[in-house]
């Protein structure tokens, strides 16, 4: 394509044609304050706070959605630049309930950032009437919609549409009657809504937030009769840096368990443990199911069978294709085989009383907060896991506690159920349960490691939003001899428009995987609705390396080398989809209407 | 049609109604000549949008002539929402094959093949009598060897669907939001393909300029607004009615035709438009330069209370708004507690300064038409009849 040359505030810039007037202002150095605008979506253009001046023009253009053109003079800070965008901030905030100071978002909101830049001085305007009867929808375990204090920018409306393909919410009514709403107005936990809390990850406000547990997860460890233990998700370390002044990108694993220790946890054990032992589970599901109909031509058993770790996905799959229930491992997601152990094995293992153990994870995830909640999640006899918090509620809770994390010592996991492999992080990317569990399952079937170098399997990995792999098998083991050169053919997707996809051409026949991995955000976990914002292809690229970069420190990297693991099946759960595991590690599906 | 009085000293025309032709005689006729012929015979009648924005119409079909692709639509905009506005009912009541004759004659210049009415939701009971000429339509066409098809849509009953890219959102089924420009629909419009969209009059005008000539059509009016037009007279006159006038005549004249003798201000075009008070009726041209229209001139005579007018034309607005961008949405509700609140007297006079600096934000700043036009009215009110509004 060729290239643009126009000048902004006299500067002179050079682009590509098709780019916006925003990309070129990027591109010089000039900062134009937005909105609405967000890199993974399509344009909007709505809130307007981004318009700037046109040589020329009659009216102002909005920068986020006016493609450049040859010879173009813009100004971003003219006369006419400056009231208007001053005058369409104070218009935002009189719609607006502005009560930063009690408001959970306070700090972290982006209206409140232009405002204290450009506003900064009381305005006469009149707030608008309907401010003074407002409602908080706190319907949903996981995500808190209160539209006092929604500017209508759409953002959250075109993540649910564009990225998940749900359309939970969206816009109603016109005119000063306008707002988003969920499906028919009707509460956020009624509603064909997946918990991913992408939206919450994207809105520039306090009008969609994530059901917070800081005070009761406070309390718990203030109290002295409980024993609190925490678990943490591989995508947490990659990314809690941010909410805590790091880079995205920069790992901190150690100075996370040193913070939760500090914060008074008894046990700081992790997720990851019972990622390897998903892999266990789920890895003989899938060969067992693979046997089952290509040997003994069974014809119950559904193939591809689809991963399960993501609670997004699930109620994904429960609402839009409950025909195919069936192919979803059976398997729990690591947080809750976690809590189900946390409450049997290791309160045996530790001499305590279950009732006495509080069981906190920390999420890149809004939707764990549902899960958690579902009443299937009550194997060990008790609430498996009591509080689900994201990664976003413990760098508050850090923050609260005044602990100068840069300064932390790096620390290690407790024991038990605190040691994993490198293949239990990769469970933080997309790509990362199919690579983990390849690792493992070539190994069970063929004696020899995955073929493919460092056992890095790049098929599995980037970021495009559907990927696909096929691994010959050769050289079985005897007792997967009817395997030997079969092609196992797999298919990742991330975000719910592809996982919608490759479900759709499953239903249509038009695809023959044996084993789909899904999770329901862009990147995977590390891009989770829980994770600290803002969010963006880059920063999801950068904490992918981190993951990665984990992985490869590791000194195990597949799961059936860890040694917890060996112990837990030798002392506790015997095999592998043996009766222990059925009881504690496996669940049901349910069809879901609306609900 | 209505007639004037015998003094009037308005030129009154009959191009649209006159039923000296056949209409498809006219189309059979059209098709002979070359398309860029047509093109530049509209260009040279000066004809221009008659659905208010004023677009030059030739320069709409070149635009969408010329832009790649053979799946290209031609849509007519029957969504008639302006306040005060019925021209096009009627002629789609009298004269609606001169309409279709005008899309196909869209079509065969610009390569369109499909033609869309999007009708006005209210207008719903002329449906199915349209819908039985179209039928008559379709198949003549076919025997003029002519490859294209019309079909009606109805609107959804929202004003901004009248809005060209609102109009194509809602044809294609979703809500009737007003698009970013660019693009423009004749470079991607319905199903994101060139789509011309024209008021019904502009269309007929179109059809008739094809037959009358360039020339003749420019006989009428003035350089910048040639030709003729439909205004739908309402308010206070003893002749409210649609009228097909000239243009370029001084507001004056048409106050001493349609007046009621006590005319203190007239709203030209609508509640997007601009209120005229009476000491400027003299020196206001109706026409592109000066105060131009849709078609609706609205009279006001001295029992009316300018602060009621402008409030209603707030709320009409405030309900009206598609509200997806901020300055409207938010703008509107503002301008009307606004001046709730000064006659209320809990803001003070001077806080209408600050309501004209809002407006003008709107007008600068909103996505569409809707939104850049509620100053309009607001500042022309405002301004000359500021002791309605504060007293
Ligand atoms: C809020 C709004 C409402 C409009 N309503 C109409 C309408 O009802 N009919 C119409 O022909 N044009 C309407 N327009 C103008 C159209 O956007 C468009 O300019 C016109 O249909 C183009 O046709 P023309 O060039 O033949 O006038 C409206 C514009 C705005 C901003
Ligand atoms: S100006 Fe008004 S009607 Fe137009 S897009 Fe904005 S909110 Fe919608």
């Amino acid at each position: 394509m060729q290239n643009i040359r126009l000048t902004i505030n006299s500067i002179p810039v050079e682009i590509e044609a098709g780019k916006t007037i925003l990309d070129a202002a990027k591109k010089a150095g000039i900062s134009i304050p937005t909105l609405c605008h967000h890199p993974d979506l399509c344009v909007a253009g709505n809130c307007r706070v981004c318009v700037v001046e046109q040589l020329g023009a009659r009216t102002l253009q909005a920068s986020c959605a006016v493609p450049v053109s040859e010879g173009m003079e813009i100004s971003t800070n003219s006369a006419k630049v400056q009231r208007a965008r001053r005058d369409i901030l104070e218009l935002l905030l009189s719609e607006h309930r502005s009560d930063c100071v009690n408001c959970y978002k306070n700090n972290q909101c982006e209206l409140q950032e232009l405002a204290a830049k450009y506003v900064f001085s009381s305005s006469e305007l009149i707030p608008l009437p309907a401010l003074q009867h407002y409602s908080i929808d706190a319907s949903s375990s996981s995500i808190i919609k209160d539209d006092s204090k929604c500017i209508r920018c759409q953002r959250c409306v075109r993540t649910c549409s564009q990225l998940q393909h749900i359309s939970a919410l969206a816009v109603a009514n016109k005119g000063s009657e306008q707002k988003i709403s969920a499906f028919m107005d009707k509460p956020m936990a009624n509603v064909v809504c997946t918990n991913c809390g992408q939206c919450v990850n994207r809105c520039p406000t306090g009008a969609l937030t994530e059901r917070n547990y800081i005070t009761e997860v406070m309390h718990a460890l203030h109290d002295k009769n409980k024993h609190v233990v925490v678990q943490t998700a591989p995508a947490v370390r990659i990314a809690l840096g941010e909410g805590l002044g790091f880079a995205p990108g920069e790992r901190v694993t150690g100075k996370m368990v040193a913070a939760l220790k500090q914060l008074g946890f008894d046990a700081v054990l992790d997720t990851d443990f019972t990622a390897d032992l998903t892999i266990m589970e789920e890895g003989t599901e899938l060969l067992t199911r693979l046997k089952k109909v290509l040997v003994d031509g069974d014809t119950q058993s559904a193939l591809p069978m689809t991963t399960s770790c993501s609670p997004g996905w699930i109620k994904f799959i429960e609402h839009k294709f409950p025909e195919f229930l069936p192919n979803v491992s059976t398997c729990k997601s690591p947080q809750q085989m976690f809590g189900a152990l946390a409450k049997t094995y290791y309160a045996q293992k530790r001499k305590l009383d279950p009732a006495n153990i509080v069981s906190v994870s920390v999420m890149p995830c809004t939707a764990k907060k549902y899960e958690a909640d579902r009443p299937e999640m009550r194997d060990s006899g008790f609430k498996d896991v009591d509080y689900v918090l994201t990664t976003r509620e413990l760098a508050r809770m850090i923050k609260m506690a005044g602990i100068d994390f840069s300064a932390l010592a790096d620390l290690s996991y407790d024991s038990i159920m605190g040691t994993s492999t490198g293949a239990a992080v990769i469970f933080g990317a997309t790509g990362g349960v199919m690579e983990a569990a390849l690792r493992t399952a070539y190994e069970i079937i063929t004696g020899r490691e995955v073929p493919f170098e460092n056992l890095n399997i790049q098929p599995a990995r980037g970021m495009e939003g559907v990927r696909e792999a096929a691994v010959k098998i050769e050289g079985c083991e005897d007792n997967w001899k009817f395997l030997e050169g079969a092609v196992l053919k797999v298919a990742i997707a991330h975000g719910l428009t592809n996982a919608y996809k490759v479900m759709q051409a499953v239903k249509e026949g038009r695809a023959d995987y044996h084993f789909i991995e899904v999770m329901a955000c862009p990147g995977g976990c590390l891009g989770g609705g829980g994770q600290p914002m803002p969010t963006s292809a880059e920063i999801r690229q950068k904490r992918a390396e981190a993951i990665y970069a984990e992985d490869a420190g590791m000194p195990l990297r597949k799961s059936h080398q860890n040694p917890e693991i060996l112990a837990i099946y030798d002392e506790f759960l015997e095999k592998p989809l043996g009766h222990q595991s059925h009881k504690l590690l496996h669940t049901v599906y349910v069809e879901r209407d609306w609900n | 049609m209505e007639t004037l009085t015998n003094n009037s000293t308005l030129r009154k025309t009959d191009l649209i109604f006159g039923r000296e032709h056949d209409t498809l005689s006219l189309l059979k006729e059209a098709l002979q000549r070359e398309k860029d012929e047509i093109i530049n015979e509209l260009i040279e009648s000066g004809l221009r949008g008659r659905g208010g924005a004023g677009f030059p119409t030739g320069l709409k079909w070149k635009f969408a002539k010329s832009a790649p692709g053979n799946e290209k639509y031609i849509v007519c905009n029957a969504d008639e929402g302006e306040p005060g506005t019925f021209k096009d009912r009627i002629i789609l009541e009298k004269a609606a094959d001169k309409v279709f004759a005008g899309m196909a004659l869209g079509g065969y210049v610009t390569g369109a093949r499909h033609g869309i009415i999007y009708l006005r939701g209210e207008y719903s009971w002329m449906r199915n009598s349209l819908l039985l000429k179209i039928d008559d339509m379709n198949t003549a066409f076919k025997q003029l060897g002519l490859d294209f098809i019309l079909e009606i849509r109805m609107g959804s009953g929202a004003y901004v669907c009248g809005e060209e890219t609102a109009l194509i959102e809602s044809m294609e089924g979703k809500r009737g939001e007003p698009r970013n420009k660019p693009p423009f629909p004749v470079a991607k419009g319905f199903n994101n393909k060139p789509t011309i969209v024209n008021n019904v009059e502009t269309l007929v005008y179109a059809l008739l300029i094809s037959h009358l000539g360039a020339a003749a059509f420019a006989a009428f009016g003035t350089e910048q607004s040639a030709g003729t037009k439909l205004f739908s007279v309402s308010g206070d006159t003893p002749q409210a009615g649609v009228y097909e006038l000239e243009l370029g005549m001084k507001l004056s004249d048409f106050v001493a035709e349609f007046g009621d003798g006590d005319t203190k201000a007239v709203q030209v075009g609508g509640a997007s438009g601009f209120c005229v008070p009476r000491r400027k009726f003299d020196q206001t041209i109706i026409g592109f330069e000066g105060i131009p229209t849709g078609g609706s001139m609205m009279l006001f005579n001295s029992h009316r209370s300018m602060y009621h007018v402008l409030h209603n034309y707030l709320e009409f607005f405030v309900e009206e708004s598609c509200g997806q961008c901020s300055p409207c949405r938010v703008g509107c509700q503002q301008l009307l507690l606004g001046i709730e609140a000064i006659k209320a007297r809990k803001k003070p006079a001077s806080y209408l300064k600050e309501l004209i600096r809002i407006a003008d934000t709107m007008r600068l700043a909103s996505k569409c038409g809707l939104g850049q036009s509620v100053g309009n009215a607001f500042d022309s009110i405002v301004e000359e009849f500021k002791e309605e509004i504060i007293y």
